[in-house]
């Protein structure tokens, strides 16, 4: 007990200096996931051309951020996965989301290009618990009856690596189909019962390339610029959607954010017909009552510089922004729960 | 006749005290780190294997969601792998040093010489995609096909060849191994092979042995602690080898009964999860992954000394 103390004032110590050393260089500090990194590196680099205020963003992981934040070395943690309300009440932290994505079904089947098969939730889970195996199954045919299907095998592909993808993926597939709920669940990694794990986005992107008779699941980024035969799936309303900003942008406008308690949403299988099944938000996590109130102001000024400016680097990048009215509900959030002596934070509007 | 200076010789000793305390403080340095390892990683192991005890090792299941953890896939994928390494990689090393100190033109063993070594300067990241984006499809489309075809039907080892041809598994993973260790087995088994006096080489030629017989009852019994040396390395670097295994065994928490299945090793385990594990007990089940492999390293190194000990008390024996 004596030695997790230690430890624990160690830990402080060394949070107590990373913050001096972040205030000193007057750079915003945060770490987390690896997902949104590539538009966080983007629009910190144009915050830092207008504002002269830079961005130090460790991608290390959702769980890593979750842990550095909790120990205070950083000024704002990321994470793919949302923290439940009673944790973030144990910890003192607010979550927001920052940014939306897609995760989309990938094959490589012959014959068929992009946006020609039409799969389901509850066939996509057949195939990741091993139930289907085979491309003409008959359930996959009768939602296909145009297409002409071989009777190759079906490699399934999956992420091997922890990551925020493999939850919203593991996530949907809880959702519509009770047996892989109780059978398999949601989580980062989960116990796949068959197929082939590969490293990150570009390693199933590749192995589903590779493999004739292959499934995969990226994120729409990777799908899109690799020009990968993505899938149409049915969503919760029965409409056959097809991966696009659009749809991901359906599914959080109709996700009934002002009702949900600390933001905990989860973005996937959504209501509306227009809504893309396997959509997430990017969170971030700040304290409430945070010990560098500047800092925090800092860093709540850049994401709404990021908010408001940085939408069409979003969409260059192929990730999704906000729905506005999203937007001034999380505003609304900041003014009013993250506060110093009684104060808001928050400098801007 | 020099006379020591008395001033001098006590400056002497001032140094060589420094000098010894010194190095002494280094040496100790080494075990306080090592052991600084063991202890941090029993703690943090310690709220999984307390949980899960014997079982933690015995159980194949890994899964997040349920929190129930055993690492015998990993031991498995591990060893497995390092096997098919080792397989490979010790016939070719030792037909290499053989070829460079006894058969190889002089003009041809300073390029093949080089050339070894480069092989071992290579980062682990490289044979990684090289093998995920160069040598899995070759054994998808050409060698795995051929071997479910020919050998998947035999009895005894046939099942080891069964299943789809992937590309990516257990058996991609040891070759990626084998030729990710074969510079080490080579360059140490060179060099050994090399400290051979010439004296007693051509003592055997000169007695009409062959290059094989010299080769096998001169070279080898003057250098087998060396070669043993040498294998214990590549094995060490086989076992702990994480980043190039991840990309091509296709990271599956299962024990397959083929080799052309994909498994998981101790090292890709952590390297896959540790980032995105939350919760205590799969971070601690991670870091007690670690301790295994530190104590499965450990074993091998004691059993190369072992190994060595004995192989030096037979050699003087035989003398």
């Amino acid at each position: 007990m004596q030695l997790v103390n230690a430890t624990k004032r160690l830990l402080i110590m060394a949070a107590g200096l990373g913050l001096t050393l972040s205030a000193a260089a007057a750079d915003i500090s945060g770490a987390g996931a690896t997902f949104p990194y590539p538009i966080y590196a983007k629009w910190a680099d144009a915050y830092k051309t207008l504002t002269g205020i830079g961005l130090n963003y460790q991608s290390i992981g959702s769980g890593g951020g979750i842990k550095q934040i909790k120990a205070k070395t950083v000024t704002f943690g990321a994470s793919d996965m949302p923290l439940k309300p009673d944790d973030l009440k144990a910890a003192g932290l607010l979550q927001f989301p920052m940014i939306i994505g897609g995760v989309v079904p990938v094959v490589n089947v012959k014959g068929i290009a992009g946006g020609q098969l039409h799969l389901d939730g509850a066939t996509v889970a057949g195939i990741y618990m091993g139930d289907i195996t085979q491309w003409n199954d008959p359930k996959i045919k009768s939602l296909n009856p145009k297409l002409s299907l071989p009777s190759t095998a079906i490699a399934p592909v999956y992420r091997s690596d922890g990551s925020g993808t493999n939850f919203l993926f593991s996530d949907y597939l809880s959702k519509v189909s009770p047996k892989f709920l109780s059978t398999i669940g949601a989580n980062t990694s989960v116990q796949w019962p068959i197929g082939i794990g590969a490293k990150g986005n570009e390693g199933v992107a590749n192995m589903t390339t590779q493999t004739d008779g292959a499934i995969g699941y990226v994120e729409y980024a990777y799908a899109k610029q690799n020009k990968m035969a993505y899938v149409l799936l049915t969503n919760k309303a029965g409409g056959v959607v097809a991966p696009s900003s659009d749809s991901f942008q359906a599914a959080a406008a109709n996700a009934d954010w002002a009702k949900s308690d600390s933001y905990y949403l989860i973005l996937t299988d959504q209501a509306g017909a227009k809504s893309w099944p396997i959509t997430g938000a990017s969170f971030i996590l700040v304290y409430k009552q945070p010990g560098d109130a500047a800092a925090v102001n800092e860093a709540l000024k850049f994401f709404a510089w990021a908010y408001k400016d940085g939408a069409t680097m979003a969409a260059a990048l192929d990730y999704v922004p906000l729905p506005a009215p999203l937007i001034a509900q999380v505003k609304k959030t900041w003014t009013s729960e993250i506060t110093s002596g009684g104060h808001p934070v928050w400098s801007g509007q | 006749m020099a006379i020591i200076d008395p001033r001098h010789a006590a400056k002497q000793l001032i140094y060589e005290r420094i000098f010894r305390s010194a190095t002494l403080t280094a040496a100790i340095l080494v075990l306080l780190i090592l052991g600084g390892v063991a202890v941090s990683l029993a703690r943090g192991a310690w709220p999984a294997l307390d949980h899960f005890g014997f079982a933690f090792v015995s159980r194949e299941i890994w899964n997040p969601v349920t929190d129930q953890f055993g690492a015998l896939a990993p031991i498995y994928g591990t060893v497995v792998t390092s096997a098919i390494a080792m397989l490979l990689a010790v016939p070719a090393g030792f037909g290499i040093a053989l070829f460079l100190t006894e058969l190889c033109p002089p003009l041809l063993k300073r390029p093949i010489g080089v050339a070894v070594e480069l092989l071992a300067a290579v980062p682990s990241i490289i044979f990684g995609i090289w093998g995920l984006f160069v040598l899995a499809p070759v054994l998808q489309r050409h060698v795995q096909p051929w071997l479910i075809e020919n050998i998947g039907h035999a009895p005894l080892i046939g099942s080891l060849f069964r299943g789809p041809p992937y590309g990516i598994g257990i058996l991609t993973a040891g070759v990626v191994l084998a030729i990710m260790v074969l510079p080490f087995i080579a360059a140490t088994m060179r060099d050994v092979f090399d400290t051979v006096p010439a004296m007693l080489k051509e003592s055997g030629y000169g007695l009409g042995a062959t290059t094989w017989e010299v080769m096998w009852n001169v070279v080898v019994p003057h250098s087998r602690v060396g070669i043993v040396g040498g294998i214990m390395l590549g094995l060490g670097r086989a076992l702990g080898e994480t980043m190039a295994v991840t990309f091509v065994i296709g990271n599956a928490h299962r024990i397959s009964s083929s080799l052309l299945a994909p498994g998981t090793t101790i090292s890709s385990a952590i390297a896959n999860e540790f980032t995105e594990a939350v919760g205590d007990l799969y971070t601690s089940s991670l870091i007690a992954l670690g301790l295994l492999l530190f104590l499965i390293t450990f074993t091998v190194i004691a059993a190369a000394q072992a190994m060595l000990r004995r192989l030096e008390r037979r050699g003087v024996a035989g003398i």
